[in-house]
This record gives structure tokens, sequence and C-alpha cells, in this order.
């Protein structure tokens, strides 16, 4: 009985992903010190470790939406693991709370190289509205280093997108 | 004001909202007439009121059955402390761990005085919240005393800060025999953002976009929380309109998390359909309020006064609204037809309505263990008193009990941003706050996707944020998932966790 109705709306949902959008470079922060061989190896699938460095939980609204249908990314070859052994890309949210500095440092340390680092939302870029305080870091940059940054508060699903893709493409 | 057999000195300061001062000592004898008549304690915060030539003060706020009451004792400059409220209310007890780490204002004769908020950014004996905090940033190796289960066959799982999926960072400790959980500590406090000193000396408009990204899931519930609060302290009279429209802002909110919640709980029963078609709802939302409002999470249209945005044509938003309801009948209609899903669902992380009652579960989770609390519908204000909100409860306290809770409550969101867009009254959208270069207090409360969300805001003689508390429901909350979980097998834990889906950064502050 389930498995019928489920085909039903399957069949009736039909397909929603939308083709990806264009990688924007512009997100870099300096021209990425690899070499493109190595981009062509990897620039076409990427595996991605997310990290909550303090975030309002803002940010990670987006990132669960990237997984739905309409954006299919595991079609374009992206995919979010569960450790960061596993992993060529970072994705750091939030201000990083001081409570936090030391496990993002040893996730980061835990990253194989060659490794990428995206700083996401206005408080990964800047530190945002929670600033540097007696509790926070601040930017993701003043703890590790960053290659890619998506502003936004938080950035659309789609910016998270070109954001990713921007780290991993090699530039056309 | 009548509560138990004694008279107390409050008097009303909003909707449903109540306030007077008592004497530390008085603390415990009103917490015990308000539990006795069935009332919860909702919120615990300190002050530091030594600039105000006084010394600290401890505030509590309670439900009972004439609405909220805010009371607060005065404590003197040298060794703050009140006598600890556990034994009556035990969700006091994160409150007041808190309450010691940001103002060193001690619960006295607490059996736990573990830190909670204060890992190693600060150092010991210094107390953020207080005025003259300046001490530099440590970096003090951080220790929690977990309290250790010892015996044949027991082990520990250490999970956190860093999860495996995309959540919120803590620290669970599992001691398990076999599969199964004979105890869970929680260790919060990892994203503490220092979130209530920023907003001392902020003015109000940026303080409203701060509250707002206290959780960020719930932004229109505190961004509206704290406006409500900033309005009450200046004496602000908020046009009509601009109130309905915040409460289509919140019931949008409610249903994109409701949405986006019961997809999960699809994929962690392992349907994966769920997750798919959930979430394909949720993103056409999403877009929606984008297309309608400006931004995909409505951030910042609430601000002090009214808010930035109309509705001005509704047709879109009603031939979504419709579109959903029958979707979600349809998708409701699998979860309850599948075999697998309902196994996993049902009888999985109980917490029974007695306990729920006696630790203080709220909100949603509440509702789902026959808690039957909801702001909107017993103590509204404009314009829920005028749109008769059905209250949603169930007895069984387990995870389908809380899926269930969120399918009715989607419907009635759904059916009262129907009445909210056919009935908003004319009008502007905002009035200028002024304020009343007096020092002045104010509280907001609303009743968020998540449950009550509290904000209290206290206004300098400048114009300034002097001290603003928000309080997130899972405070109340954390320690029933602690208590959920036993028994069940440690593959469970993620489901009975999302079925809770409690805020970090809403509690860690």
């Amino acid at each position: 009985m389930a498995t019928r109705l489920i085909l039903q709306k399957i069949f009736k949902t039909g397909m929603v992903s939308e083709p990806m959008p264009e990688a924007d470079l512009s997100m870099r922060t300096h021209e990425q010190e690899l070499h493109d061989e190595i981009l062509k190896v990897f620039g076409q699938a990427v595996a991605i470790r997310h990290v909550d460095a303090g975030s309002c939980n803002g940010c990670e609204l987006e990132i669960h939406a990237l997984g739905g249908p309409h954006y299919n990314i595991e079609g374009a070859g992206i995919k979010f693991a569960a450790s960061p052994r596993h992993v060529d890309v970072l994705l750091v949210t939030g201000p990083v709370s001081r409570h936090l500095e030391i496990a993002l440092k040893r996730t980061y340390d835990a990253t194989p190289e060659p490794k990428w680092v995206i700083a996401m939302g206005d408080c990964g870029c800047t530190g945002g509205i929670f600033g540097e305080t007696y509790a926070t870091c601040g930017k993701v940059a003043n703890v590790i280093p960053v290659d890619v940054e998506i502003p936004g508060c938080p950035p659309t699903a789609t910016a998270l997108l070109q954001g990713i893709l921007a780290a991993i493409r090699t530039s056309r | 004001m009548k509560i138990g057999t004694q008279d107390w000195d409050f008097v009303a300061h909003g909707a449903h909202i109540w306030r007077g001062a008592l004497t530390a000592e008085q603390l415990p004898v009103l917490a015990k007439a308000v539990k006795d008549e069935g009332g919860q304690l909702i919120a615990l915060w300190g002050s530091d009121d030594r600039h105000l030539a006084g010394g600290y003060a401890i505030h509590v706020a309670f439900m009972t059955s004439a609405g909220l009451v805010w009371s607060y004792a005065a404590l003197p400059a040298e060794e703050p402390g009140f006598p600890d409220l556990c034994a009556t209310f035990p969700q006091a007890d994160r409150m007041q761990r808190a309450a010691f780490d940001l103002l060193g204002i001690r619960a006295v004769g607490a059996e736990d005085t573990r830190k909670w908020l204060r890992h190693g950014a600060w150092p010991e004996g210094t107390y953020p919240l207080r005025k003259d905090f300046d001490a530099a940033p440590t970096r003090e190796l951080d220790a929690y005393p977990f309290i250790p289960v010892e015996g044949d066959g027991v082990h520990e799982i250490p999970v956190g800060p860093i999860h495996a999926g995309t959540i919120e960072p803590g620290h669970f400790r599992f001691s398990i025999i076999g599969d199964r959980v004979l105890r869970l500590g929680e260790r919060l406090g990892y994203t503490h953002k220092g979130i209530e000193k920023r907003f001392e000396g902020m003015d109000l408009d940026t303080g409203a976009k701060l509250a707002g990204r206290v959780s960020g899931d719930s932004h229109s519930a505190y961004a509206w929380s704290y406006c409500m609060a900033v309005e009450a302290a200046t004496g602000t009279a908020v046009p009509e309109r601009a109130l309905w429209l915040r409460a289509l802002f919140l019931e949008i909110e409610r249903v994109a998390n409701h949405l986006g919640d019961l997809g999960y709980l699809g994929n962690d029963a392992a349907l994966s359909f769920g997750f798919m078609q959930f979430w394909r709802l949720k993103e056409d939302w999403l877009r929606l309020s984008e297309k309608l409002f400006g931004h995909r999470y409505l951030f910042d249209r609430i601000v002090p006064g009214g808010v930035t945005v109309d509705l001005t044509d509704s047709s879109a938003l009603l031939t979504l609204t419709a579109r959903l309801e029958m979707e979600i009948h349809e998708l409701q209609a699998i979860y309850e037809e599948h075999a697998g899903v309902q196994d996993r669902f049902a009888n999985t992380g109980i917490v029974r309505p007695s306990l729920a009652a006696q630790l203080g579960l709220t909100g949603l989770a509440g509702r789902g263990s026959a808690q039957a609390w909801d702001a909107r519908a017993q103590f509204p204000q404009v314009p829920y008193d005028t749109l008769d909100v059905n209250m949603a409860t169930h007895r069984r306290g387990d995870v389908l009990a809380r899926a269930e809770v969120r399918f009715a409550e989607l419907y009635e969101s759904l059916r009262l941003i129907r009445e909210i867009a056919q009935r908003l009254p004319a009008g502007p959208l905002r009035v200028a706050v002024v304020s009343t270069g007096e020092l002045t207090e104010g509280l907001g409360w609303v009743e968020g996707w998540r449950g009550e969300v509290l904000v209290a805001v206290r206004i300098g003689a400048d114009g300034r944020l002097d001290r603003v508390h928000p309080h997130d429901p899972s405070w109340q909350n954390w320690p029933l998932l602690e208590v959920g979980v036993l028994g069940n097998i440690v593959p469970d834990f993620p489901l009975i966790n999302k079925s809770f889906n409690l805020s970090y950064s809403g509690q860690d502050l």
C-alpha cells in the first residue's frame, strides 16, 4: 500500500532538479596555490565536511536546503561526508567561538592535503554581528587559512553552490 | 494577584504578562505556589545592577494560569546569592549554573555546581556579564566532570562537539551496555558567542538584528519577542497591520521548520523519499518568501515599531498554502502506511506526561507529551486573540507523537496564514520608537515553532540597551532528551534527537 502511494507520488512529482549555476570566481580570496593538474584530477568531484564553528544555525538551513531535489548536488559530484579525513573541502560557518577554536584547528589538521577552506556567511567572512569578543575569535580566517568566502546572512543555497564550485573549478 | 493562598504584589506589564519584586527568600515560596497550581518555571537569569546604585538581581519567569509572571529579587553587591529552586523546578539547574558562570550569582544550596556555559575562554572567578569585566581571553584547558557509569560490560561513546552531519556542535557522552543507552550526559556551551554582552550599549534597531540571530531557525520568533519587549519598555503602540504581518512571518517560519523536520524524520528512518518530498515543498515555500518579502527566512523584516515589508498581493500565498495542504496530506498518508517508518517512530524516545510535567518539558515537544501550553491559544496577543488557534497535543510522548504534533500544527499554521492574508487590517507598517530618557524595562513572549521564546530588555537613560536576556525553550527541553533516550538503542538517538530538534546556539548564547 505504502509502496503504491510512494510510486504514485514520485511519478506525479516528476523531476524538479535544476541546472547547476556557474561558479562565482569573485568569491575566491586569492588565486589558489594549487596546480591546474591537481584541479583537473580532483576538480570535478568533491567531498565536503561542514563545520559549525559557532553559527546561529541560519547558514545550516541553507546547507540543508542544498541537499534537496532542486539542487541535485550529488549529480554534480558534490558530496557531504561525515569525517574531515574523507574530504577535500571544509565548509565553515559562524564566527569562530573561542570554545570551538581548538576543535576547528584539529578538524583542519585532520583534513588531508590538498584541501580548500570555504568560509560561509557574513560571520564566517567578517565576524558579522557577533564581532570579536571575549567569546568569539571573529572570522574563520583568524583561525585557519581561507580560500573562498561566501557572504550573505545567510547566503542563498544558489550562492553557496556558486562558492563551492569556485573552490573546485579551474578558471575557464 | 493570587497564586496559591497568597496575594502577590504583581502588576500588569502587557497582555497576559505580570511583573513584581520580591525578596530572594520569597522566591522558593512563589515557586512552590506556582508548581502547586500546575504552572512551570520558564526562565531564570541575572543582572548586574551595581551601576544603578544597587547590587545584583535574579529574575525568574513563571508560567501560571493567569499568564507569564516576571518576578525579580534584589541581591547584595557582595556574595550575591538566592535559594536554589531545583527542588521545585528541576529545569532551573542549568539556568542557575549559567547565571553563576556569567554573573557570579550563586544558587545557595544547589547540589549541582558544575560550570555550564564557561569552558576555557574566560578565567574562573571572572564573570563576563558584570559591567566591569575586562579579562583577556584565556586558553584554559577545559575539563568537565561527566557522571560516570561503571560495571560489567558498560562502556562510553563520546560524540562531538564536531558532529558527523550538518548539525550544531555539542558533546554527548553515552554510557551503554550492548546497544542500549544507560545514561546520556550532555555538554553544551560550545557556540557561546557572548550574545548578552554584545547587546550592551547597542542601539535598539541593531539589537533587533542580533536578537534575530540568537537562533537563526527561529528568527521571527526572537525578533518579534525582542521588539515586543522594546515596545513595552518605551510605551510604543504598534500599528495593527504590523502585528498581523508579524504573526504571518511567525507562521511562515513554523511551516518552514516543520516541513524540514518531517523530511529529516523520514530520512532518519531510512525513507529518503520523505526527505526529498518535504524538502521540495520547503524549497517552494522559501522561494515564495523570497519573492514576496525579499528574504528566504524573512530576516530583519520585524523591527522595533513594526515591520519593513508589506503583503500587497496574497494570491500566490493562497495558491501555495492550498497546494501544500493537499501534498502534506498525501505524504502523511504515506508516513502512516509505511511499516518501517511506524516501527521506528512508535515507542521510540518516550517522555511520559508525568515526567514531562515534573521536569518542565515545553513547546512542541511538551505538547507531544500532553503538556498543553501554547501561548497563541491560551494567552493570545494581537492578532491571535481573534484567530482561535487550535492547540495540537498528544499523550504518547514518543517520536511518533512529536511527528503528529508537527503535522497538526502545519495544517493549523496554513489555516492561520490564509486567515491573516484575507483579514489583514489596513494601516501603516511602522511607527517610530522614542526612548523615554529614563531607565525602562520590558518583556516579550512569543510562541515560536520550537516553543516559547522570551526576551527581557532593559533600556538605559541614553536610549541604548543596558541588559538583554533572550531565552530559548531548548533550555528546559535538553535535559528531557537525556531522559527520552534511556533504554533506546544508540542508532535511534539521531531520530530521537531530530524529533526534539533543539537549539544549541539559542541556549549557548
